[in-house]
């Protein structure tokens, strides 16, 4: 391939695709997990989770890039305990994942919770008067019925992992090959005089890749909810 | 058998409720806002009683005394739900089949409950195409399904209008008399219950203020303001024994016979019948040369006295119990006090033949 991408731009879209690729990842099971519980539990200090989830979604992202750096940071509490079984977050690439998955988190258990709440409770008991465990009617009934809205959560998820720089820049700063993902090598190149081309590729790439996404989510979506009533 | 002594609070409302029901259907019958459906959502296990008990055959599902209280998933008691709660993601098989993912082995053939309630047409399709009665007899199949040792079926066919609901009672008649099931059945419905219910027990407010069979509930004069002073009356059960040529239907019972407008029913089965409490006339004297087909003899054995100018009057001929309307006039006119003769005279369209009957 004739590609005119440097290496470090490539080694930056392919960062960012293993980066949005694991944060989505990671964030599903946790995502459905804290959504349900949001959705259907009642419990103690409710608002308060459901405020720290949402959080990220209206602090500025350099604020929870800072907030990352104390907790996990090489000398924050957590992240030196971390240190100690060789868990490292701090200026590598699975730090990146971290802060692109706490950036992106709202927006998946947003997603979730809303198609779950639209999942007629009385199902469930239904299934319960059936010999169907919790577990048990919420993996036949109101999982196969929200998958719609996972699909929604998990492309909104992946797309704002691609996406997230100022929490990742404050976190694990722009280390080419390392923890430069995508709008931080944007960013870096567009300090570069004469670097355009390679900005103009980055950008049209990232636009590319989001707006397949969305359209692509869309359709499967529609299509899944027509499949699931019949 | 199902036995139940539960009481259980709900903000302001108190539910305090004790009856026992055997094989076939015993109707909970009452009000709206009465404590029905809590009643019976505590027996499924959806609600936790305050206090009591809850036995089903040898189990005890539910003692406040023990702390044994069985979770719904493990109760195998099937519930038909006002709104059938049908998944609407699984073909009406695979609703069918739910049960069987949870190790719920059937005891009744998966093809005869589909026989039984109709269901073969529509086997491959969604829920979502389906009309309320179908999906109720689809929510009732897979209750059925689920190897239940009780069955719960809320207003089952309230949701439905009257031509639906006339086609699926068949099916719950059926499921009454061929299967050795416990039924509850909760409904407002007075026509309903006359047509279905072996047994009854009347919910009031939370409590449970009688319980016993169909006829002899039915025939209660201080019963009658629950029924509805125009849709009470006693529930009999004859054998029909003669169609004759004028179109009449003849149908025997202890007292002598009753005759009808043709009921299509073979000869020698058992019809449930009612006769409206308002349709009949008691006179003190055999009454000659009146249109009406029907005159039993027989003896006054309790009188109710209404809050207006009504009373019930409730008659014995032999083992049949008839219950009768009047006005406080008439009574006191006729002289009429408990153990007085009469005859109880009614037109032949004043019994409705509500179905077959099933146990006797």
């Amino acid at each position: 391939m004739n590609s005119p991408l440097p290496p470090e731009a490539l080694q930056a879209l392919m960062l960012s695709l293993r980066v949005a690729f694991w944060s989505t990842l990671v964030s599903l099971p946790i995502g459905i997990f804290v959504a349900y519980a949001l959705a259907r539990w009642s419990f103690w200090g409710k608002g308060l989770i459901n405020g720290i989830v949402h959080l990220p979604l209206v602090l500025p992202p350099v604020v929870t890039g800072y907030f990352l750096l104390i907790v996990f940071g090489p000398t924050g509490f957590v992240g030196s305990a971390l240190e100690q079984i060789g868990i490292v977050f701090a200026f590598h690439w699975t730090g990146a994942v971290l802060a692109a998955t706490i950036m992106a988190f709202p927006l998946m258990v947003r997603s979730i919770r809303l198609s779950i709440e639209a999942v007629d409770q009385n199902l469930e008991q239904a299934a319960a008067t059936l010999g169907a465990s919790k577990i048990g009617a919420f993996t036949t009934i109101t999982l196969p019925l929200i998958t719609p809205g996972l699909l929604a959560g998990t492309v909104l998820t992946f797309a704002k992992a691609m996406g997230e720089f100022g929490a990742t820049i404050t976190f694990v700063a722009s280390i080419p090959g390392q923890t430069q993902t995508v709008p931080s090598a944007i960013y870096a190149f567009l300090q570069v005089p004469g670097s355009e081309p390679i900005v103009y590729w980055l950008v049209g790439i990232s636009a590319t890749i989001a707006l397949v996404a969305v359209i692509l989510s869309e359709g499967i979506a529609r299509y899944l909810a027509k499949r699931i009533s019949g | 058998m199902l036995d139940v002594d539960i009481s259980l609070r709900r903000g302001s409302f108190q539910l305090q409720t004790a009856f026992a029901a055997p094989v076939g259907i015993t109707a909970v019958f009452g009000p709206s806002g009465s404590g029905k459906t809590t009643l019976i959502d505590a027996i499924a296990g959806l609600i936790r009683p305050d206090a009591g008990r809850i036995d089903l055959r040898d189990t005890r599902l539910f003692d406040s005394a023990k702390t044994i209280n069985i979770s719904t998933q493990n109760r195998q008691i099937g519930y038909v739900f006002q709104d059938s709660r049908l998944f609407p993601h699984m073909s009406v098989r695979k609703n069918l089949l739910y049960s069987t993912k949870f190790g719920r082995v059937p005891s009744l053939d998966f093809d005869h409950i589909v026989d039984l309630l109709g269901l073969a047409a529509f086997l491959d399709r969604r829920p979502k195409g389906l009309s309320g009665g179908e999906k109720q007899r689809v929510a009732i199949g897979r209750a059925l399904l689920s190897a239940p040792k009780l069955l719960l079926l809320d207003e089952p066919l309230s949701a439905l209008d009257r031509n639906r609901r006339d086609s699926i009672l068949p099916y719950i008649e059926k499921m009454r008399d061929d299967l050795n099931l416990p039924i509850l059945y909760v409904s407002h419905d007075v026509s309903e219950i006359t047509r279905l219910a072996d047994m009854l027990v009347l919910i009031n407010d939370g409590v449970c203020l009688a319980q016993g069979r169909t006829e002899d509930l039915m025939s209660d004069p201080a019963l009658l303001p629950y029924f509805g002073l125009h849709q009470g009356g006693s529930v009999l059960i004859a054998k029909i024994v003669r169609h004759h040529i004028d179109g009449l239907t003849e149908l025997a019972t202890d007292a002598g016979s009753l005759f009808v407008p043709r009921i299509d029913a073979v000869i020698g089965t058992f019809q449930r019948l009612q006769i409206k409490a308002s349709d009949i006339i008691l006179s003190n004297k055999p009454m000659l040369g009146t249109s009406a087909l029907n005159n039993l003899q027989g003896v006054i054995e309790d009188i109710h006295m209404g809050d207006g100018p009504g009373v019930a009057v409730a008659v014995r001929c032999n083992d049949i119990r008839l219950i009768a309307r009047l006005t406080k006039r008439s009574l006191s006119s006729l002289g009429f006090s408990v153990g007085s003769q009469c005859y109880a005279t009614f037109k032949s369209t004043a019994i409705t033949a509500t179905g077959r009957a099933g146990r006797r």
